[in-house]
């Protein structure tokens, strides 16, 4: 029996067999656009994160004050010394480091903002100029501490707070009250929305003389350090530490995060996210695959007299298997890509539902998804392809 | 040519053994019309089977066309049976699910013949048994002398040298039934080895040799002299 005489005939058988085909091909297909649907849904989660991070800044160190990781009982908890302050001196000292193109110190606070008969709490930064292109923040008009004005009471709005303050009025140009002082609006923020849970359309910028004046600090809460390129980052961040521990009469009291690290370990908690769901998503295959296994079997013994039939006309033992496992082929085969149009169309979905959501399916799940069902079905096809050939001819024959 | 020697088929029936075939020695010339008649379980169908290489023997010698069968592989026995052996079977045993032309088409499928090829011989198959009106059916559209000239145009797509048959008209009414043995007849008369297996006296006496079995063992073997 050749080849496609083979196929042509389990075909056949498999059309025949209508509902049952089908509900087969539906088990199978759910399988693998399970697990299409939930690789697309992780990785998009992965990619939507990735995303976030990187949007904060480009070859980006944070440095904030004391150390993360301490080992043992290390000298400042057994003398009682609080780790010592970053502070802005500190800040110009990493500005000079030859791996750093800019940095920007940071605090944050929170003051009452009043004008035009309107007053309301607000989350305020203070920093430089800087803080601007290293965060990737875009200004909607005018701009912050440009040159010749560096050392201005000035002040960026973030765009709602604009809209709520000024709804009909040019903005910039207008006088705010920030806790007990005056300032003069010099920019709007443009309207980014949610960036890692920190709102940038509701906050307001200051410099940071005004912000360590106002929160009577001189300590900062952050310095955000821009590397030149990501082969510096590493060098950067020795340099930092070191930089930071000479400025810190040899105690090594700062931690740097980069954000690199950052989103390496995001990206690997979320892969590692990704592969557990589709193992979930991958064991509805092997459900599937002792579907295919089970109906095959009762394909064997519903059919006993047509596998007897067929050994008395000549067909050996390997046609009937062969028989048998292309049309287990067949059902999984026809499954898993209708599986794949599922899954992809479901995927679709989800993006249309959240559309920032990226949740566009890997090809390696989808290839995955779709060689796990065809080898289920196989594998769950071996046994009952051999059992029919394995019939005796005669006793199969006499079975009704 | 068909030789048996010696062959024996036991059966275990829980711990008893039964012979199907004990000691059988039996030998049909080619082109021979046998037919073999006996009580249930005198072993005539296993005879049959046994002839037809659906079935082993336990011990003995089978030869057909002087060559010895026992020994062959599977494989080469299937083939013998695909070739050399048609078989026609009281319940017909057409699959369901395809066509009449589907179900003459089998033999040649099983095979490996082109495609284009099939379709010329189950043509001609077809009309010769009448049926290409029906070509299109299947067997649950098809009367039942409909589905034994079905069963027999498969029987013989390949041009088989024997055919054997296990009550062909054993679910046919007698005047159907008259007409398969006709064509059975017919077949026999172009040259071909027919054995029909039957416990219908009438039937077994339109052979022209009649072998008669009883447990196991060939009691009677007549040969009209025409």
């Amino acid at each position: 029996m050749t080849l496609i005489d083979t196929l042509q005939a389990s075909l056949k058988t498999v059309v025949s067999y209508r509902i049952r085909s089908l509900l087969i091909i539906l088990a199978m297909a759910l399988g693998v656009a399970a697990v299409i649907v939930l690789t697309a849904l992780g990785d998009g989660a992965r990619r939507y994160v990735i995303k976030q991070f990187s949007s904060i800044g480009t070859n980006l160190l944070v440095v904030l004050p004391g150390r993360a990781e301490t080992s043992g009982a290390f000298l400042g908890s057994v003398l009682g010394q609080t780790p010592r302050d970053l502070t802005l001196k500190d800040a110009q000292l990493l500005g000079r480091l030859p791996q750093v193109r800019r940095y920007a110190p940071l605090n944050v606070g929170a003051a009452e903002l009043s004008a035009a008969n309107r007053l309301r709490e607000v989350t305020v930064l203070g920093s430089t100029a800087n803080l601007i292109p290293i965060r990737h923040m875009k200004l909607a008009q005018g701009g912050f501490l440009t040159q010749g004005s560096e050392r201005g009471a000035q002040i960026v709005l973030g765009a709602k707070i604009a809209q709520e303050f000024f709804p009909r009025s040019q903005v910039v140009g207008q006088r705010v009250r920030l806790g007990d002082s005056r300032f003069l609006v010099s920019g709007v923020l443009a309207s980014q929305g949610e960036s890692m849970g920190f709102n940038t359309d509701e906050i307001v910028i200051i410099p940071i003389d005004y912000a360590q004046a106002m929160f009577n600090t001189t300590s900062l809460f952050r310095i955000l350090v821009e590397a030149n390129s990501p082969g510096e980052i590493e060098s950067a961040k020795k340099a930092i530490l070191e930089t930071l521990r000479q400025s810190h009469d040899g105690e090594e009291d700062s931690t740097v995060i980069t954000q690199d690290a950052i989103l390496s370990t995001f990206d690997r908690i979320l892969n590692a996210l990704t592969l557990a769901v589709a193992g979930i998503a991958a064991i509805s295959l092997i459900v599937a695959g002792i579907l295919v296994m089970n109906v095959m079997l009762v394909a064997v013994s519903q059919r006993t007299s047509e596998i007897g039939l067929l050994k008395a006309i000549g067909a050996t033992s390997t046609d009937i298997r062969r028989l048998f496992f292309a049309e287990a082929v067949w059902l999984s085969l026809v499954g898993a890509l209708l599986g794949f149009v599922l899954g992809q169309f479901g995927s679709l979905l989800l993006r249309l539902a959240y559309p920032q959501l990226p949740a566009w399916a890997p090809a390696w799940a989808s290839i995955a998804g779709i060689v796990v069902a065809l080898v289920t079905g196989i594998l769950a096809s071996m046994l009952p392809a051999s059992k029919a050939a394995r019939l005796d001819a005669v006793q199969a024959l006499g079975k009704k | 040519m068909i030789r048996l020697i010696d062959v024996t088929r036991t059966f275990h029936m829980g711990d008893q053994a039964v012979y199907a075939l004990n000691n059988i020695n039996l030998q049909i010339a080619a082109g021979e019309y046998v037919s073999i008649m006996g009580p249930s379980g005198s072993g005539k169908s296993t005879l049959l089977n046994l002839i037809g290489l659906l079935d082993k023997p336990d011990s003995g010698l089978y030869e057909l066309d002087d060559k010895a069968i026992t020994d062959l592989s599977e494989t080469e026995q299937a083939r013998i049976r695909r070739e050399k052996i048609g078989f026609v079977f009281q319940s017909f045993h057409l699959i369901p699910r395809l066509t009449a032309a589907e179900n003459i088409e089998l033999p040649l499928i099983l095979s490996g013949m082109p495609s284009a090829q099939r379709q010329q011989r189950v043509a001609n198959a077809l009309q010769a048994f009448e049926l290409s009106a029906r070509a299109h059916h299947r067997p649950a559209e098809l009367s039942g002398g409909q589905r034994q000239r079905v069963a027999i145009a498969r029987a013989t797509i390949m041009q088989p040298s024997v055919i054997l048959a296990d009550e062909p008209t054993g679910n046919l009414d007698h005047q159907i039934g008259a007409e398969v043995m006709l064509l059975l007849e017919n077949l026999h008369h172009s040259g071909t080895t027919l054995i029909v297996v039957t416990h219908d006296r009438e039937l077994g006496a339109r052979a022209h040799r009649q072998i008669g079995m009883r447990d196991g063992k060939i009691l009677t073997d007549q040969h009209d002299t025409d």
